[in-house]
């Protein structure tokens, strides 16, 4: 059968040493069995790898800081897209994702461009600072937590912590607390730097484990692997890890996919106790760099969330290779500075 | 000169690769704006003078609509009082009134503001810490809406009431968790602890006014529609224990203000423009919390509302001209615009957006925005992205109507002039540039001061 | 004031020092003046050049020419100071 034709643009080309996911998805992109894909690619810098990759990306477009606005993106889409004619767009930044969330439905209607992507109510829901309720509502054990807004709080927080106790912003940094003196200090060290509130959160301890899954937005798990990291690099990312059996794990992933009607891509970091509790810690809203792992398990997410895109039926995944290991290595790659002229003065490449 | 020759620009070079942000598609930001609603900014700023303050009327009117479609579309009884604080030019005041809003004051200044524009003294809804006994003795005196903030106000009120034939009409302001971070409980009195009931149970068994209303004003610049949920939920259940305690319906609840404009708050990483909640995701939040409370359809309260920022902000500019452009010791970009923080007092707290009010090319640099006053605190914007301007280019300021006008300060320059721009495009002087006489015709010289020699 | 010889330009406006590896972008009049002071013409000529082409007077351009010079030295485009006395 002749593979249909599709443009696919794709962001998240910072291939570096803690990179994005934007060259994993798309290498599981290119061995779809399905479609025949051309990648756009859209970068933030002149300096991702992936505009220089041109064995995976077509051409690369330099697209607008989230921070500009989504006016300005959509401007820079619409160029895009009377050149090249964009199916479908897979963002694959946290921080571009609220732009691309509120853009879908004109991107739809405006351009026939798909963006598979969580609603943003899901997307909201799923902030740390929510986390408590969010798994009493989804049936999912979380830490327990509490959001403070003083430092006043710290001492009354004995009715319903032990130390330790974790402390954390509410968007980056979590460091853990042994007593009163230093939960009094990271309070302030992370509230000086991300400001209010601070989520405090009951030290759960084992062993983390993520799963990379994706949900057809009607409650079904298209494709769930469960992954354990055997290394980190000194930046806390994964070096290696390798495929694992988990019953319960799936069956947590599924749960929450089914209770949230989970839509798109996702990474779940979840630590597993010594007495086997499964403790929900954070949802990423997107594929996870390692998500080709998963393609290499034989569940490939990106290809599948592309077929959910445009509108076609998707069986789910019935099982994966277990013990199947990534060991991610960095290479360099030589460009011309006439490339680099070209993306830095006139945008595109 | 030849007219032959091609448009200059100033020669600009920057570095590349250093990890900032890429220009392409960025264009919107520095789109030019040459006219406002079918005025020219260039003829503008030539027949009132630079900076200029532009209002336009149209912007008012359509944004009060879809407010006020917002809300009436999910609740019955609904009334808008125009937060005369956020902007207290006459004649912005009376647009609102033209389209159906009561006043929302806060002093005796703004008390008498309203009664001159002809606010019927029983439509003025008086708010604050702040009323004195003479301002309490006028207002019950014209049935206005008393928002007690604190006991003191309290008893001045029973002890006016009680050498008055009036009964004063009241309401409290009540303060809450709402899940929102600060918390305002330095207004009003405090839901939780049981202060607010408190206040009610004094007021109910005074028969010398009446306990018409309940009113709480959550906080500024709020992003979370929920939180006026959360306040919507709390004041009905107040409504509903005076109901069952005292067999007796409360008229209205005012929810105050506080909604986001379309402005960018600094430190945000976000366009406020994107992620401010609409008017329907506010008016959501409050009206299913009212319409659960358990109120019989009869019993309904009216629901007032004193939003200001979020009516005013996007119908203002500001006008301005580029003084001179210098070069920093570090090697940034500076220019000095003719407009500083004494007047756009809002630049303290939002990272205005601010267009070139002339056709460019499709070169940009980073640069400082100051003021032309000599202080240092003088700063418009730390970093814009700008076409290389010139001195005498113009550029317009969006989103200044709310606070501006009432915030400003008379400091080392002179204030400049307000128009109105009405919905047929005819521009309205409706405030004069300040002179030297506007300042000094209330100082008063000692005689033995008058002379000098140098 | 001296350009450094080997200072790659092209039409796009982008600069390329090879001798630090650093890359630039500057605007068309930029591009113009850039190559003019890699030719060897004075400010005095590259002055009357661009006030005859563009809509610009002899006083402004002087001073945002003399601003754009001393971007020029602070990005390490010129021959230094002392390599110019000695």
């Amino acid at each position: 059968m002749r593979k249909k034709k599709i443009n696919v643009a794709v962001t998240g080309l910072n291939n570096i040493d803690s990179p994005g996911p934007g060259i994993p998805v798309i290498r599981a992109l290119k061995e779809s069995k399905v479609f025949d894909v051309r990648i756009v690619g859209l970068s933030y810098e002149a300096l991702e790898p992936g505009i220089y990759m041109h064995e995976l990306v077509d051409k690369t477009y330099q697209i607008p800081l989230p921070s500009a606005g989504k006016a300005s993106l959509m401007e820079r889409l619409q160029y895009i897209h009377s050149v090249e004619k964009i199916d479908v767009i897979i963002p694959n930044f946290d921080a571009e994702l609220f732009n691309f969330i509120t853009l879908s439905d004109k991107l739809k209607k405006e351009l026939n461009i798909n963006v598979f992507v969580p609603t943003l109510a899901q997307f909201e829901d799923r902030h740390k600072a929510n986390l408590s309720a969010y798994g009493k509502k989804h049936k999912i054990k979380v830490p327990y937590g509490k959001v403070i807004f003083s430092a006043a709080s710290i001492p009354s927080l004995v009715s319903e912590f032990t130390y330790p106790m974790v402390v954390k912003g509410k968007f980056y940094d979590a460091y853990i607390a042994y007593n009163q003196e230093q939960a009094h200090t990271y309070f302030n060290k992370i509230s000086a730097k991300w400001g209010l509130p601070i989520i405090i959160q009951e030290f759960v301890t084992g062993q983390e484990v993520n799963v990379t899954a994706l949900g057809d937005g009607k409650g079904n798990t298209i494709g769930a692997v469960p992954m354990r990291k055997q290394y980190i690099t000194d930046k806390g990312k994964a070096w290696s890890g390798i495929s694992i059996e988990d019953e319960n794990l799936m069956a947590m992933t599924k749960q929450l996919i089914k209770s949230t009607k989970w839509k798109g891509g996702m990474e779940l970091e979840i630590i597993k106790t010594v007495k086997g509790d499964y403790y929900l810690l954070e949802i990423n809203p997107r594929f996870p760099a390692w998500v080709y792992l998963a393609v290499g398990c034989g569940q490939n997410h990106p290809d599948a969330l592309v077929q959910l895109a445009l509108g076609k039926p998707v069986k789910p995944f019935k099982k994966y290779d277990i013990g199947k290991m990534f060991i991610r290595y960095s290479y360099d790659m030589i460009v011309s500075l006439k490339e680099f002229e070209t993306i830095s003065t006139l945008g595109e490449l | 000169m030849s007219t032959k020759k091609l448009q200059y620009e100033r020669p600009i070079i920057q570095r590349l690769n250093t990890g900032v942000m890429n220009k392409f598609g960025t264009k919107t930001e520095y789109k030019p704006v040459t006219h406002i609603d079918g005025n020219s900014v260039k003829e503008l700023l030539a027949k009132y003078g630079s900076p200029l303050f532009v209002i336009s009327e149209q912007t008012i009117r359509d944004t009060y609509q879809s407010a006020n479609r917002a809300f009436k579309n999910r609740y019955p009884k609904v009334q808008f009082a125009w937060s005369y604080k956020t902007n207290y030019m006459n004649a912005v005041c009376n647009v609102f009134h033209q389209l159906g809003s009561w006043a929302e004051v806060v002093s005796g200044f703004e008390y008498h503001k309203a009664l001159q524009n002809g606010v019927p003294g029983s439509k003025i809804i008086f708010n604050g810490p702040d009323k004195s006994e003479e301002d309490l003795t006028l207002a019950i005196k014209n049935d206005s809406l008393l928002h007690i903030d604190h006991l003191d106000e309290l008893y001045m009120i029973m002890e006016i009431a009680n050498n008055s034939k009036k009964r004063p009409r009241v309401a409290i302001r009540v303060n809450m968790d709402t899940g929102i971070y600060p918390m305002w409980d330095r207004f009003g009195f405090n839901y939780e602890n049981g202060q607010a009931w408190d206040a009610i149970n004094k007021i109910m068994l005074n028969d010398k006014m009446d306990l018409v209303g309940l009113h709480s004003h959550i906080g500024t610049f709020m992003l979370a529609p929920s939180a006026y949920g959360i306040a919507a939920a709390k004041l009905s259940d107040l409504a509903m224990a005076v109901k069952k305690k005292f067999k007796k319906n409360i008229q209205y609840i005012d929810m105050g203000g506080g909604f986001a404009s379309k402005n960018t708050l600094k430190g945000s990483y976000l366009q406020g423009v994107d992620t401010s909640p609409t008017f329907d995701q506010f008016a959501e939040a409050i009206t299913t919390s009212i319409l659960n409370a358990g109120f019989t359809e009869t019993e309904l309260p009216l629901l007032i509302l004193e939003t200001g920022r979020a009516l005013i902000d996007d119908a203002g500019y500001l006008l301005g001209s580029v003084i001179s452009n210098k070069r920093l010791a570090d090697g940034r970009r500076a220019t000095i615009m003719d407009f500083g923080v004494n007047i756009l007092f809002t630049s303290f707290w939002y990272d205005h957006k601010i267009s070139p009010a002339q056709e460019f090319g499709q070169h940009t640099e980073d640069s400082v925005l100051y003021g032309p006053l000599c202080m240092n605190i003088d700063v418009i914007r730390e970093n814009i992205t700008l076409p290389p301007l010139m001195r005498n280019d113009n550029v317009v300021v969006h989103s200044v109507g709310a606070y501006n006008m009432t915030q400003w300060m008379q400091f080392i320059a002179l204030r400049p002039a307000i128009v109105l721009i009405d919905t047929n495009e005819t521009a309205h002087l409706i405030r004069n540039r300040e002179t030297l006489n506007s300042i000094q015709s209330d100082e008063v010289m000692p005689k033995y001061l008058k002379t000098f020699k140098l | 004031m001296k350009i450094k010889k080997n200072i790659a330009l092209s039409e796009s406006g982008f600069v390329f020092d090879p001798s630090t590896g650093d890359s630039f972008t500057t605007n068309p009049i930029g591009l113009e003046i850039i190559t003019m002071l890699k030719e060897g013409k004075s400010r005095g000529e590259i002055k009357s050049a661009i006030t005859k082409k563009y809509n610009v007077d002899g006083a402004t351009f002087e001073k945002d020419s003399y601003d754009f010079i001393n971007m020029l030295d602070k990005h390490n485009l010129t021959e230094s100071y002392e390599k110019e006395k000695n």
